[in-house]
């Protein structure tokens, strides 16, 4: 699904990731932990294809140079990056985005595009499973939504889309327990042989919920240290430092 | 068709020219000119005076320069002042005897003339140069005594409508522009509803020039009498030609006691090509008159076109509890220019304005909000709420608001608030991310932007409008 290759990345001549490998093949999930600044979101913000940075290094997706596709072709093959910090777009309704889109990205695939009586349909039955209010859907994209529900929000995205390489990036950060088990279900309900995810976190608490194949430690740019789900358990008891 | 100007005419589709025989008043702005107009249109005697009062004024009149967007100077003497169809002077009756390619033409703007394939619920005068081609509906209007027809005919129908009310809200002598109009205006739209009516269906009018060296210069006149209600829609579309073209139109409105005229402008001429060659410069006088108590005026603008728009559309509010308002988007691309915003002249008790104005500059447009409230020492009670947003897309466009207020009354309450933004970079990478491209995403976020005035068009309208934002905008972000 997704091979990393001695990825590099600088921004203003500030390294930041120092030779990172991973591989995740379909249906693995990994998590990956780290302290602050150790570039877990720089990780995130290049694979979904963010500027900005300078790179070296490879990434193979699906068996394609990764490099050599732009941002929304990245999303139309299946990538899709849960936000930190998901943007609010005023004037915009949450479901007129959502269809829009679905749509683009089902156009891409020689997909029928969805009218909107079938899109309502579909995606209120998402939101009915994942237990999110559908009243959200006619709200304005994440403006005046709390942290909670912008997180939830992301979720419903990538629900609706069923992507191929789901990125969460710390999507678990600040929500309480109900809005973490809203999370957690949505992952699992996805996860099947085809689909990978990457899940970002600093706490062990998400994978209470969700069982990683993997957990990986990101230190100083690189991964440092590659274990088993027990691996968070250790971190969450001796820190960073002793690992 | 030649490969660069088929690439051309991706960019604005509307651009093609209809190769039609016409009649032509000759080049030049003098007493013959106008008399040549009054007398093709047989108009009676009262008219061609009127016309002759404007055209003496204009010698004693400069072309106003406060504005921003400066141009080179019109030669007024090298334009032609009317240009009609040659079918069209021959005077079809019905719709059945119009030239072909004008319902072509119109077909391929997507205007439809002929009433079996009408558009939901909308009556279409169609403008073409200097003369109304075509009134649709007339009959089902009526029935309601609702008059909806040409300029032309309304002079030779209803001359005291038209003597009643024409230049009552802007006057013959009221600036260059202006009075140029109504020395040798052409045609236009005439709109009466009786009292008490409710106007059955959408009334609209759509703008074509076509010919070139042309300016058009079209009159419209709606009066909403007693208790009255009607929504009307203009549209305006142009070839793509190297030259400027001027289009300078009067549109007047008059609303009695508890009437209502809403309003809605959806603005497309050729705005010229990416180095700013060509374009209509669009230097327009719109003016609605509160005239009874209880009435409302409301004015919506989606001005996307035009090389220059140089526009106002603003209310006198002489009624007691008269309404104001002004819901506008702006959007300039490329080298497009516009100085646009609105006057609310409050002179009436509990009179209320609202303005919302949306400028939106991408490439190396410039885009100024120019408006006026003012409050009369009699307006008590006064109220006038105005929100400016400008959205700025790259770094090489300007936004621009200049608000003028003036209060003469201790009991009014005047708001302004504006804000200037850039397109915000992460938003349109999370668009990106979402699988959206670069246009579909500017055009999303801009959408969202403006959305407070879209949803003040009618709905039969909305949709074009939002699609027309996003092609206005190609190529303004990568």
């Amino acid at each position: 699904m997704l091979k990393i290759n001695n990825l590099t990345a600088k921004i203003e001549n500030k390294s930041i990731l120092n030779g990172l490998n991973l591989e995740v093949k379909p249906g693995e999930i990994h998590a990956i932990m780290g302290p602050n600044g150790s570039g877990k979101s720089t990780l995130a913000n290049i694979l979904s294809g963010k500027k900005g940075y300078e790179i070296s290094g490879e990434i193979n997706y699906q068996d394609k140079d990764l490099f050599k596709l732009a941002i929304e072709e990245r999303a139309h093959k299946g990538l899709f990056l849960a936000f930190q910090y998901p943007l609010e777009i005023p004037g915009v309704r949450t479901s007129n985005f959502l269809k829009t889109s679905l749509n683009a990205i089902r156009k891409s695939n020689g997909k029928k595009e969805l009218d909107a009586l079938e899109f309502l349909k579909i995606v209120k039955t998402k939101a009915a499973e994942l237990k999110i209010d559908e009243k959200t859907l006619d709200r304005q994209l994440n403006v005046g939504f709390s942290g909670g529900e912008k997180k939830k929000n992301e979720i419903l995205q990538m629900s609706l889309f069923e992507p191929k390489m789901v990125i969460l990036d710390e999507t678990d950060s600040g929500l309480d327990i109900d809005a973490l088990k809203i999370v957690a279900n949505g992952v699992n309900t996805l996860r099947n042989n085809g689909r990978s995810f990457l899940i970002i976190t600093h706490y062990q608490r998400l994978l209470d919920y969700i069982k990683p194949d993997f957990v990986h430690i990101l230190m100083n740019g690189k991964i440092a240290k590659t274990g088993c789900s027990d691996l968070a358990l250790e971190l969450e008891k001796v820190g960073y430092n002793k690992i | 068709m030649r490969e660069k100007e088929l690439e051309k005419l991706k960019d604005y589709k509307y651009g093609f020219t209809t190769d039609i025989e016409s009649i032509k008043a000759p080049k030049g702005l003098n007493k013959e000119v106008i008399q040549f107009i009054s007398n093709i249109k047989q108009e009676p005697k009262w008219m061609l005076e009127w016309r002759m009062k404007a055209f003496n004024r204009l010698q004693n009149l400069k072309e106003p320069d406060w504005q921003k967007p400066k141009y080179p100077k019109i030669n007024y003497q090298d334009l032609y002042y009317y240009s009609a169809p040659k079918s069209v002077s021959d005077q079809p009756k019905s719709l059945d005897d119009l030239d072909p390619k004008l319902l072509e033409t119109y077909k391929k703007l997507g205007i439809p003339l002929q009433e079996q394939n009408r558009l939901n619920n909308i009556a279409v005068d169609a403008v073409f140069d200097s003369v109304s081609v075509a009134t649709t509906f007339k009959d089902k209007l009526t029935e309601k005594g609702v008059i909806f027809c040409s300029m032309s005919e309304a002079i030779q129908k209803h001359p005291n409508l038209v003597k009643k009310y024409l230049g009552s809200v802007i006057p013959i002598t009221d600036h260059y522009f202006a009075t140029l109009n109504s020395a040798v205006f052409t045609d236009g739209s005439f709109v009466y509803i009786p009292k008490n009516v409710r106007c059955p269906m959408e009334l609209s009018t759509y703008f074509r020039i076509n010919a070139s060296e042309t300016g058009q210069f079209e009159r419209t006149l709606i009066i909403a009498d007693e208790g009255s209600y009607v929504s009307y829609l203009e549209g305006c579309t142009a070839p793509m030609r190297d030259e400027n073209q001027l289009h300078a139109a009067n549109v007047e409105l008059i609303a009695l006691d508890n009437a209502e005229i809403k309003y809605s402008t959806v603005q497309n001429w050729y705005p010229g090509d990416k180095d700013g060659k060509g374009g209509i410069y669009n230097f327009v006088t719109k003016r609605g008159a509160c005239r009874g108590k209880n009435s409302k005026i409301s004015w919506t603008q989606v001005e996307t076109g035009s090389a220059i728009t140089w526009k106002y559309p603003s209310c006198i509010l002489q009624g007691d509890n008269s309404v104001g308002e002004f819901y506008s988007i702006a959007i300039t691309n490329n080298y497009q220019k516009a100085d646009t915003g609105t006057k609310m002249i409050h002179l009436g008790k509990n009179t209320k304005s609202k303005i919302i104005s949306k400028g939106i500059s991408a490439g190396k447009a410039d885009n100024t909000y120019r408006g006026l409230v003012d409050i009369n020492s009699r307006a008590n009670n006064a109220r006038n709420y105005t929100q400016c947003d400008s959205l700025l897309i790259g770094n090489k466009c300007g936004a621009h608001t200049i608000p003028y207020i003036k209060n003469k009354n201790s009991s009014a309450n005047v708001e302004h608030e504006a804000t200037t933004s850039k397109i915000n970079e992460e938003q349109l990478f999370y668009c990106n991310q979402r699988g959206l491209n670069q246009e579909e995403a500017v055009s999303l976020i801009v959408n969202g932007f403006c959305k407070e005035v879209l949803q003040q068009l009618p709905m039969e309208f909305a949709v074009e409008a939002q699609k027309l934002v996003g092609i206005s905008l190609e190529g303004s972000v990568g």
